[in-house]
């Protein structure tokens, strides 16, 4: 056990923490062979199902499987009630914050977030200036990645507020481990999470436009050449609603209809898993061809729902990030209750100086950047790697960020060389409407299985874990 | 249902058995190939099936000669022939891929598998186990995602349009596969004892051999072979049949644009349900079977139009 990280199952002396105790009592008990066969059926079992994801850069229409670890990220009852109500903070005020900033704007106003930092902000969207959306909710589905770092304190690393994708792994892992060891769920309470899709259609149902008693939902899909194709199609089946991609809809007196073989059918909510960008070629991207023409007429006469909404980009953004902190004080009048990882904002000449001093430390992001891609993790890079980053910081600072290398808590995993601890992340899913906030217990571990490797994200070769809460 | 959805579910199950008849009509030309003859008459078959699909222009591109080894090659896996046994199955996995979501997970499990299982074996592993092996384990493939589609799939527009295509797909097929050997077979009219094997392999590849014995009990003859695979209603691949389904799934699935599609169907099938085969042979078999693929075509061209692709 490496002395130098947060490691979730054992403590700094090599004491097994009590929350792993039946699953450890249970894992001793595991031939290695046992194990190996385990997973060789889970990867066929996977494969037959065709839980994949494509790879983008690769030779297209590649498909992978995401490598699933069979030793579980287990969470203790306490834990999560307090990590669940920092979460239903955060995504409330960051609710707020949209609502605010595409209306009154009085957190511009009261000068606590600089005016030029949202409104010269690619991703804030002035189409969507007064409009007013069903129960003032515009990131109906967030998912907030929170590490835990140094001797065990948790972080916000990042809140995912267009498109969150994962959460179809979250159900299937535990599919996976419910079928491949039975006999676990049988030892301790394990809180369940595969209603994750009923709680998010009834979401998506409050939040229909004025005067729909029985909406009509769908997914929105940019096509099956989309990485998270698997999990639209699996969300949009786990529903009963229709997958639907851009050509199926048309809008017509500002009302969006679907195809049918029965003829136009009226569509009320949008789960849209397509960016604003190419939502509709009339007002942004106009070679899309994965959108609807006139769809944003038909949102802003109130006649569908979109979730999420247009814009929310501009809360996520990293450039934005910073603030979170001081939204929950402005809109909730309460002291932020997660915390935020200290952020250098590049655009100011103070801190670019200082990122550049110490660029071997940090680990610098793109502002608009996702998924894994463009950034430096400058202990894990070389000298040339940081020299061109470094160019690249100095032809346009403001488009960066910079944190400490986080020390990310590690976990027991399964690897080629045996048992060994792996970095990890934990994406819980929030989901926001007229009813409230809601949310399973839990979320999605990703892995990052390369030794020594901080990035976690599947499209860099991480993998996920089951996420066991307990319950009490 | 979304038009898009139900346009990929007709065309996986389309797909899925055109490669199933394919299959059939390849196992039956080799078949017959077995039977003693000449080379140039056997190498004649082979050319006959090219053109039946009019792939003799692909084919030269890769082939110089005609021969047993290369149209089964070009036929059963070459990735670039569109009618290939690989791409048909190809096909119908992509369009199943596009929308898994909406069928039952056995189903899509089936297609996959029948996919990967077929991406796992090359021409030269099918020929040394033995290409009829392969032959059957199309057909048995078929039928089990066929077995999985009604065993658990709810009774509803998805269905129907999976059975719509299929139907439509099979008649045109079974047409196709008769108009072929009934003229070869003719052609060979003298050839005497042969002629039984060559019969029977016909009716074999169409799953009517023991049936044939069943309503018939007598001796094989080019009209009741006729008669069987167009007339008999209770046949599940002849003619008529694939007619009676079509028009059922038509009244199920019939919207506001679709009543000159339902009325064409109704005249097809009135045209099966209510001719003699006398008639039939007296008119020439290969004109009525050409009439009938073209009122099958505009038939699946109706579909597209009224209910798949609209305007």
């Amino acid at each position: 056990m490496s002395a130098d990280f947060y490691n979730e199952m054992y403590d700094s002396t090599g004491t097994l923490r009590p929350h792993y105790r039946a699953f450890a009592e249970w894992l001793a008990t595991m031939p290695v062979e046992r194990l190996e066969r385990k997973r060789v059926e889970a990867d066929t079992a996977f494969h037959r199902v065709g839980i994949t994801f494509a790879v983008y850069g690769e030779e297209s229409g590649t498909e992978r499987l995401i490598p699933f670890d069979i030793i579980p990220r287990v969470i203790p009852a306490a834990e999560w009630q307090s990590l669940q109500a920092g979460l239903w903070q955060r995504v409330k005020a960051l609710n707020a914050f949209l609502n605010d900033i595409y209306h009154e704007q009085a957190i511009l106003k009261s000068g606590r977030i600089p005016s030029e930092q949202v409104l010269d902000n690619a991703q804030f969207r002035p189409e969507m200036i007064g409009i007013d959306v069903p129960s003032d909710i515009y990131a109906h589905i967030a998912g907030v990645d929170i590490v835990r770092a140094g001797a065990g304190k948790s972080y916000v690393l990042e809140d995912n507020l267009r498109v969150p994708s994962g959460v179809s792994y979250m159900i299937e892992d535990r599919k996976m481990m419910m079928r491949l060891f039975p006999e676990l769920f049988s030892r301790q309470m394990i809180a369940p999470v595969q209603h994750y899709p009923d709680m998010l259609l009834e979401n998506l149902r409050t939040v229909a436009p004025k005067g729909v008693t029985d909406p009509t939902v769908v997914l929105l899909t940019p096509g099956a050449y989309n990485s998270a194709y698997f999990e639209h199609t699996f969300l949009a089946q786990q529903m009963g609603i229709e997958l639907v991609e851009g050509r199926d809809l048309f809008v017509k007196d500002e009302t969006v209809f679907m195809r049918t073989t029965q003829g136009p059918q009226r569509v009320d909510v949008i789960y849209r898993r397509l960016d604003d960008d190419f939502l509709d070629p009339l007002v942004f991207n106009k070679d899309s061809m994965l959108g609807v023409p006139g769809l944003l007429a038909a949102y802003r006469a109130g006649h569908v729902t979109l979730a999420n909404a247009i814009g929310t980009g501009v809360a996520d953004d990293k450039s934005i990030y910073p603030y979170v902190p001081e939204m929950i004080r402005f809109y909730l009048g309460e002291e932020p209750k997660l915390n935020n990882v200290p952020t250098w904002m590049l655009r100011k000449p103070d801190d670019l100086k200082y990122v550049l001093s110490h660029l071997p430390e940090l680990v610098v992001k793109e502002v608009h950047g996702a998924g894994g891609y463009g950034m430096l993790v400058g202990p894990a890079s070389s000298k040339s790697e940081i020299e061109e980053f470094r160019t690249r910081i100095l032809a346009s600072p403001e488009k960066y960020i910079a944190q400490p290398t986080l020390a990310l808590s590690n976990c027991p995993t399964f690897v080629e060389a045996g048992i060994a601890p792996r970095h990890l992340d934990l994406r819980p899913f929030v989901l926001s409407g007229k009813c409230g906030i809601r949310m399973v217990p839990g979320g999605l571990t990703r892995v990052a299985l390369r030794e020594g490797s901080l990035v976690v994200n599947s499209s860099q070769g991480g993998g996920t874990k089951d996420t066991w809460v307990l319950e009490n | 249902m979304l038009s898009r959805t139900a346009d990929h579910l007709y065309w996986m199950a389309r797909y899925t058995e055109r490669a199933e008849n394919l299959a059939r009509l390849l196992d039956v030309s080799y078949q017959m190939s077995l039977v003693p003859q000449s080379v140039a008459s056997r190498n004649e078959n082979w050319r006959a099936i090219l053109a039946l699909n009019s792939l003799e222009a692909a084919f030269a591109e890769n082939y110089r000669e005609v021969n047993v080894e290369s149209v089964l090659r070009f036929m059963v896996s070459d990735s670039a022939n569109p009618s290939s046994i690989f791409n048909c199955l190809r096909a119908a996995r992509e369009n199943a891929h596009a929308v898994r979501g909406t069928m039952t997970a056995e189903m899509w499990e089936s297609v996959n598998a029948t996919w990967i299982e077929l991406r796992q074996q090359n021409f030269e592993h099918i020929l040394a186990r033995g290409i009829s092996e392969f032959f059957d384990w199309v057909k048995l493939r078929s039928a089990v995602t066929r077995g999985v589609t009604f065993g658990t799939m709810l009774k509803d527009d998805a269905l129907h349009f999976i059975r719509l295509g299929g139907l439509l797909e099979r008649g045109d097929n079974t047409a196709r596969i008769l108009d072929m050997q009934y003229h070869i077979l003719r052609q060979n009219d003298d050839e005497g004892a042969s002629d039984f094997y060559r019969w029977g392999a016909l009716l074999r590849s169409l799953s009517a051999f023991q049936v044939y014995r069943k309503v018939y009990r007598d001796a094989i003859t080019p009209g009741r072979v006729a008669e069987l695979l167009i007339l008999r209603e209770d046949l599940p691949r002849s003619l008529h049949a694939c007619a009676d389904g079509i028009v059922r799934m038509l009244q199920l699935v019939a919207n506001k644009a679709s009543a000159e599609t339902v009325r064409q169907a109704g005249v097809l099938h009135a045209r099966l349900h209510f001719a003699r085969i006398e008639d039939v042979l007296a008119g020439g078999l290969h004109e009525y079977l050409t009439d009938f693929m073209d009122r099958i075509f505009e038939l699946g061209d109706g579909v597209s139009r009224d209910f798949l692709v609209p305007g």
